[in-house]
């Protein structure tokens, strides 16, 4: 079983997968996510991050797209955890 | 016939027929490479969003008509959020006809502007690229069902390889404008899902060794190393083949066949007098000496040829190298961090990096960027703190002679000078830096037959654009010294050249020169017999100084005249200092 939980990209570990529930952000935000494929309904893997607050790399669909710090505390997401 | 153009230049339209087909897709998808293919003009294509940020023009044979065919930035909306998507929103309203340049393996995010495009009046034609990709990445595009849905024709195409690109042009004409209401973002989304449901299924796949690689280069702790690799192996590689080539062929064809040549001239000319001195320049003990004499036919010819041309084409193989693999996006993700101090994000390191090659297109490609803030920092960190290849081969010819020491003294100051000039600029300069949003592309192995192609048009652009210059500069130089007026210009500025500097008073006509070439200026230093640290002075200022005349223009253009006198100031300002600090310090 799983349960759901959710959580910013930003929170995500790298290789976790989820949904995007929705962008807290403006509509110039929102836009230019949805543009690149990020919006609510899609699932989305984290690939990498960089320290010190560095951008986030995620996947979507077949396309990475690499997002700043702040963008990615800006997009919440479902992620599945595996119930130990 | 065709040109290209670059800028933000409008056209009417014309009222009837097909007269303007404009190319338009996302960024990255391949469009470059198909204006090419249709229209036969050679483009620069890379794999990164945003290399075409000027659009350009060519023209195809279409029954009997000439067409006239427009490479447009790519966008992913017609909502601009940059200056490259400004173009091609302002651009759309000028075609008769779209060619819709769509990524197969991206089917559902491109549909979006292929939505946008559809919804208006212009007839459209959807090219469904990178065909080949989809099967190893496990994906199956049921095109017939997509041209239904979508109510226009759409062709699976290859475009490097040339795959389905006559069959596109044979059905150009069908292109038909379905007239799709408008509707809002949401509503689009939820058309392109139903879509997508109906024509794309995907199947898994196993990762192939390029994509593990993919991922190894964008995660910190393999990505950093290897970037570091990356850039050494790149710039090895560059000196390697710059030096190989300056030592075994070009180095023995003006010494061995010039030179005797050249000798013979000399003595027909009476080995002195003022059109032997222009032509040929001052013997050397009796001998000529490519960097010093400074002869229209003897410098003037060895600056471009002999020392210039060998790096330009070591530099532009491995950047090209590097573009089509698709690697600089991810040294963008990596360096974001470093990029944000200087007021800028990570893929503001693309211009820079463009710009270690001539600075003109590098300024041009800040159009990247999203704010004008950003734009004028990253502009003006090229313009002052980039060394262009012309100067880099340069500096490598006079300085290298020294010693590696002192070029990588130039190196290091220039990239002092890039970090701290950045760091002010982010703390001065109002306004707002936005953060990192772009695609990374998948690797692709470089397509050689295009990679050439790139190569051929970079150096031949060099010679096109730089040999008439350098030559006019050197017969305008050997002309103003007969006439004295260097001597009279020298003086005037020697306070600040000799005072601050510590150069001969003579070096104010390299700074002078340097405004129409660089790498003419920086060989005005050589027969001023100058030691290793004044040479070191020398090039930095004018690396730093201003920028030659086509960057001036350039910088102009895009920043606008107060942006490029801003720039100028600052530049005026940090040479003085930097050149005053290195002569105390070396």
């Amino acid at each position: 079983m799983s349960e759901k939980r959710q959580i910013t990209v930003r929170q995500m570990n790298a290789g976790q997968s989820g949904a995007v529930i929705e962008i807290l952000g403006g509509h110039g935000l929102v836009n230019r996510l949805s543009s690149l494929g990020i919006r609510p309904g899609k699932r989305i893997t984290k690939v990498s991050s960089m320290f010190l607050r560095g951008p986030v790399t995620i996947q979507v669909d077949r396309t990475r797209v690499a997002i700043g710090f702040g963008m990615a505390g800006k997009i919440v997401v479902d992620v599945e955890e595996e119930k130990r | 016939m065709s040109s290209s153009c670059h800028g933000t230049g409008g056209e009417d339209a014309r009222p009837t027929g097909l007269k303007k087909i404009l190319l338009m897709g996302n960024p990255n998808v391949g469009k470059s490479v198909f204006f090419s293919r249709i229209t036969g003009v050679r483009v620069i294509a890379s794999n990164y969003p945003g290399t075409t940020v000027g659009f350009t023009r060519g023209s195809m044979k279409l029954g009997d008509d000439e067409v006239e065919v427009i490479d447009v930035p790519g966008a992913y909306s017609l909502e601009p959020t940059n200056k490259a998507e400004e173009v091609a929103a302002t651009m759309v309203a000028e075609g008769d006809l779209v060619i819709n340049v769509v990524d197969a393996t991206n089917l559902e995010r491109n549909l979006y502007l292929t939505l946008e495009l559809l919804e208006r009046q212009t007839p459209v034609i959807v090219a469904l690229n990178f065909a080949d990709d989809t099967e190893h990445r496990g994906i199956e595009i049921d095109v017939a069902k997509l041209e239904s849905l979508l109510g226009v024709p759409v062709v699976p195409t290859v475009a490097v390889s040339g795959r389905g690109i006559k069959e596109l042009v044979d059905r150009i004409t069908e292109a038909t404008s379905p007239e799709f209401h408008h509707r809002s973002r949401d509503e689009r989304w939820v058309a392109i899902g139903n879509i997508i449901a109906e024509v794309q299924s995907l199947t898994h796949r196993h990762h192939t060794w390029l994509e593990k690689l993919e991922d190894a280069s964008i995660k910190p702790l393999t990505g950093l190393p290897l970037a570091a690799l990356v850039l050494a192996i790149s710039f090895l590689a560059i000196r390697f083949i710059g030096e190989v080539l300056i030592g075994y062929v070009l180095n023995p064809i003006f010494e061995n066949l010039w030179a005797p040549l050249m000798m013979r001239l000399s003595a027909l000319l009476g080995s002195s007098g003022f059109l032997h001195d222009l032509l040929i320049g001052r013997l050397i003990n009796g001998e000529i000496d490519f960097f010093q004499s400074f002869g229209v036919l003897t410098t003037g010819l060895y600056i471009p040829f002999g020392a210039v041309l060998p790096y330009v084409f070591s530099f532009y193989l491995v950047l090209g190298l590097i573009e089509d693999l698709g690697y600089l996006p991810r040294l963008a993700v990596l360096l974001d961090n470093i990029m944000h101090r200087i007021g800028l994000h990570g893929y503001a390191i693309i211009p820079t990096m463009l710009g270690l090659g001539c600075n003109v297109p590098a300024i041009m490609a800040t159009r990247v960027l999203e704010s004008r803030r950003e734009r004028f920092i990253a502009a003006t960190l090229i313009s002052i703190g980039i060394p262009c290849a012309a100067s880099q081969a340069m500096i490598f010819g006079l300085v290298g002679a020294h010693g590696a020491q002192y070029v990588a003294m130039v190196y290091g100051t220039l990239f002092a000078v890039w970090i701290v000039l950045g760091v002010i600029l982010n703390r001065v300069v109002r306004g707002f830096s936005p953060e990192l949003l772009i695609e990374i592309p998948p690797y692709r192995i470089p397509h050689l037959r295009a990679l050439a192609t790139k190569l051929w048009m970079r150096v031949y652009g060099f010679l096109r654009d730089a040999l008439p210059i350098i030559l006019a500069a050197i017969f305008v130089i050997g002309i103003l010294y007969t006439l004295g007026v260097f001597d009279y210009i020298a003086n005037l500025a020697a306070p600040v050249v000799s005072g601050l500097f510590g150069l001969p008073k003579d070096a104010v006509i390299a700074i002078v020169v340097g405004f129409l070439r660089k790498d003419v200026a920086i060989g005005m230093l050589a027969p001023l017999s100058l030691s290793a640290g004044q040479l070191v002075v020398g090039s930095v200022v004018l690396a730093m100084f201003f920028p030659c005349i086509a960057a001036f223009v350039v910088l102009a253009r895009e920043l606008g005249v107060r942006g490029m006198l801003g720039a100028t100031g600052i530049m005026l300002v940090a040479a003085i200092i930097v050149g005053s600090l290195l002569n105390l310090v070396l």
